[in-house]
């Protein structure tokens, strides 16, 4: 059905390359995988294998000092298509991977893997780096999440945000107590520092729109208890769920648009509730005093410290620290998407993304997953319509819905081609313009049926309109056909 | 990063949302405006807020000049609990509520200048609860007189909503005559259905109330009511108990 291809350049630096190959450098190899989602679905993943040795203008980049420098000296080398990677190889006793690391992960597409003898060993190696770069197994199932059977996947892989064409950011500043607190943010700044470089990377997943907002006087639906040990207020992890609730119904959202809202907000707690911190399952406080709920957003609880002396005037004035508050949100915002980076192996050091928050192959992970989802989505949703449509034979199709459902088939089947040559991006677009005709389609509405006419509703409505005028009707023929037999048999009888 | 951020989840869903529909109009009906907005201002009390209910009622009670308490809806007369309230949100009013909007409600085809206010924007990780009340018949529920919905075009519209993932689980409650054959048809999974009444059985209605001269709520809903009032929004306590 689907097959996943992922194209790999291996390149061997110098004093690398293991004994046993089974021909001269270059030489190409696939390796295949399937992913069975359910008994009658599953994922072909191909990874298709460029084995070659070092250019010079590699070797000079492999010579740096740290895996960060060569990695970013490796940049400009490489082969940066969406979907792509390129692993070098490393000599064991290299020391650019620190101690008792196999594999480093760099910011864009590119791994350095540490040699290890065998190429069965490195072949296997790969599988996994290609792996945690690329998707596995359960990012697949993750985001074909309806078609797996129930209790199969951990309860946090359903609850990552679907893929959507847009999504709509919000930001919020929660300020209960304006009589102790002015409050000042600078979101603006902020957004354009902190946030803008990750939405920028992601704007190839979908349009972004970000908007802040300031509420007054808007409490949290819970009252902290008072902890005398710590001094504090605690939030215990039981009474999050209810924090969100009443706050909810302020928050608001865009008029205009449809796409899914993502809440951020930021709560100054009242003077009199002050400090307070937020309690994890095990009781101790969240170390960054903030959580987070599956396809909601994420809640950061702001401590202000107690002014020096009682007698400080109130309002107190608060500058608000947003680089913290930001570094909290977009961890949120990637845990939202699903881009944890908890599941890798012991032996892999990532790299941080720095500024643009997440890393190339972070954004392909993302990409191979919104467009396995997207085209099963769209499959759903045709083989659905065509459904209704067989069920119910007196539904108009307009024109407009039949050409939507052609360029959603045509889409659909091109999208699977990409992804079979593995072209991610064009696959992708190709997957994107899909969704969009077939929901279009599918929601059109024309296609509400409203007919619905049981047999013996038809003989209700229609017997007593035609049998009182059949009567006399058929009467009458009965009468004129006795007339023209008699009249036939009277001519006879004259002559 | 410090990943610290927790995430605390209890079942299955992530967001939860209400469709409350009221059939009838006409003064005589006060009793199923009255069960309508009690039910609103329960689920209102106990967490889902205006921006996930879609609210449908031929809101013609408050201000009918035969209320003698005018701008007030009253469910109870000991309590006299005023449900209308002033933060009553009302999407579909009047003549608004017809057949055609519910079920564009339900699936999702709803012409593209509708906002979202009256929109029902579930996914699949949405528990949907699916409340109507008014005059109904073996197989059908009245709509304002002069249309009907019948049990199979439901059980259709549920199936439409599943076929799209529309909904996780959905908690369908009515409160007419002869209610159970409402839910005869579902084919859908992950529904649950209460009603008011079997098929043969008459809803009937709970107390009149002498100074406003027409009955006050039904039956169903009264006890239904008095179990939720006694909820608070941490309980725990689940259908079984209900």
């Amino acid at each position: 059905q689907v097959q996943l291809v992922v194209p790999m350049a291996v390149v061997f630096g110098p004093g690398s390359v293991p004994g046993d190959l089974p021909g001269p450098l270059p030489f190409r190899d696939v390796q295949e995988m399937e992913i069975s989602v359910n008994l009658r679905t599953s994922v072909t993943s191909r990874y298709e294998m460029l084995f070659r040795s070092t250019t010079g203008q590699e070797e000079a980049a492999l010579a740096a000092a740290t895996a960060r420098e060569a990695d970013a000296a490796l940049h400009p080398l490489q082969d940066t298509t969406l979907g792509s990677l390129t692993v070098y190889v490393v000599p064991e006793t290299s020391s650019l991977l620190p101690q008792g690391i196999k594999v480093y992960v760099g910011k864009h597409r590119s791994a350095l893997v540490r040699a290890g003898g065998s190429l069965a060993a490195l072949q296997a190696q790969l599988r996994e780096v290609a792996q945690v770069m690329s998707f596995t197994a359960s990012s697949i199932a993750a985001a074909l999440s309806d078609r797996v059977p129930d209790g199969q996947l951990s309860p946090d892989a359903r609850r990552y945000l679907k893929s959507s064409l847009g999504y709509e950011i919000t930001f919020s500043l929660l300020n209960p107590d304006p009589k102790s607190h002015i409050v000042d943010w600078d979101i603006e700044g902020a957004v354009n520092r902190y946030v803008k470089p990750v939405l920028d990377k992601l704007s190839l997943v979908a349009n972004f729109s970000v908007d802040s907002q300031i509420l007054y006087y808007a409490v949290l639906g819970v009252t902290p208890r008072y902890d005398k040990e710590s001094s504090s207020f605690l939030l215990s992890a039981h009474s999050l769920p209810h924090v969100i609730n009443p706050v909810e119904a302020r928050l608001g959202s865009s008029a205009a648009s449809l796409y899914p809202v993502l809440n951020f907000l930021l709560y100054v707690p009242e003077r009199s509730h002050s400090p307070l911190y937020i309690q994890d399952k095990d009781g101790a406080p969240v170390s960054t005093n903030a959580f987070h709920s599956p396809r909601w957003g994420g809640i950061m609880v702001y401590n202000v410290e107690a002014p020096a002396s009682p007698q400080a005037s109130l309002p107190l004035h608060v500058d608000v620290d947003m680089a913290r508050v930001m570094e909290v949100f977009l961890a949120q915002l990637r845990l939202l998407f699903g881009l944890s980076r908890e599941e890798v192996p012991p032996e892999f050091l990532l790299e941080h993304p720095g500024n643009e928050g997440l890393a190339d192959w972070e954004l392909d992970h993302l990409l191979w997953a919104h467009t396995v989802e997207n085209i099963a989505t769209v499959s759903t949703t045709l083989t659905s319509l065509a459904q209704l449509l067989d069920k119910i034979g007196n539904i108009v199709i307009k024109d407009d819905v039949a050409s939507e459902v052609y360029r959603a088939v045509a889409s659909v089947q091109s999208a699977v081609t990409e992804l079979s040559l593995g072209h991610l991006h064009a696959a992708f677009q190709a997957s994107k313009e899909a969704v969009t005709s077939s929901e279009r389609a599918f929601f059109d509405p024309s296609l509400l049926h409203l007919l619905y006419f049981p047999d013996d509703q038809k003989f209700a409505i229609y017997i007593p309109l035609f049998l009182p005028m059949a009567v006399p009707i058929l009467l009458s023929l009965a009468k004129i056909v006795r007339e023209t037999r008699q009249c036939k048999k009277e001519p006879t009888k004259m002559d | 990063f410090q990943d610290q951020a927790e995430q605390f989840f209890r079942s299955g869903h992530t967001n939860n949302w209400a469709v409350l529909v009221c059939t009838s109009r006409f003064w005589f009906n006060y009793r199923h405006v009255a069960n309508t907005l009690s039910v609103y201002r329960s689920v209102k009390r106990l967490g889902i807020p205006d921006s996930h209910i879609v609210l449908m009622l031929a809101d013609d009670m408050a201000c009918n000049p035969r209320n003698p308490k005018p701008a007030t809806v009253f469910s109870h007369k000991n309590m006299e609990l005023n449900v209308y309230g002033d933060d009553v949100e009302v999407d579909y009013r009047s003549y608004e509520v017809t057949v055609e909007n519910f079920l564009r409600v339900l699936t999702g085809r709803i012409p593209p200048s509708t906002p979202r206010s009256k929109r029902l924007l579930s996914d699949d990780r949405s528990n949907i609860l699916i409340y109507m009340t008014g005059h109904g018949g073996n197989g059908f529920l009245k709509f304002q007189d002069s249309e009907e919905i019948t049990n199979v075009e439901l059980a259709d519209a549920f199936e439409q909503m599943w076929q799209k993932r529309r909904y996780n689980e959905l908690l369908f409650i009515i409160d007419t005559c002869q209610g159970a054959s409402m839910y005869e048809r579902f084919y859908s999974p992950n529904i649950m259905a209460l009603a008011s009444s079997q098929v043969g059985e008459d809803s009937l209605s709970h107390q009149p109330d002498l100074g406003i001269g027409v009955h006050l709520m039904d039956r169903y809903t009264f006890y239904v009511l008095e179990f939720l009032e006694e909820i608070h929004p941490a309980s725990q306590t689940n259908m079984n108990d209900l």
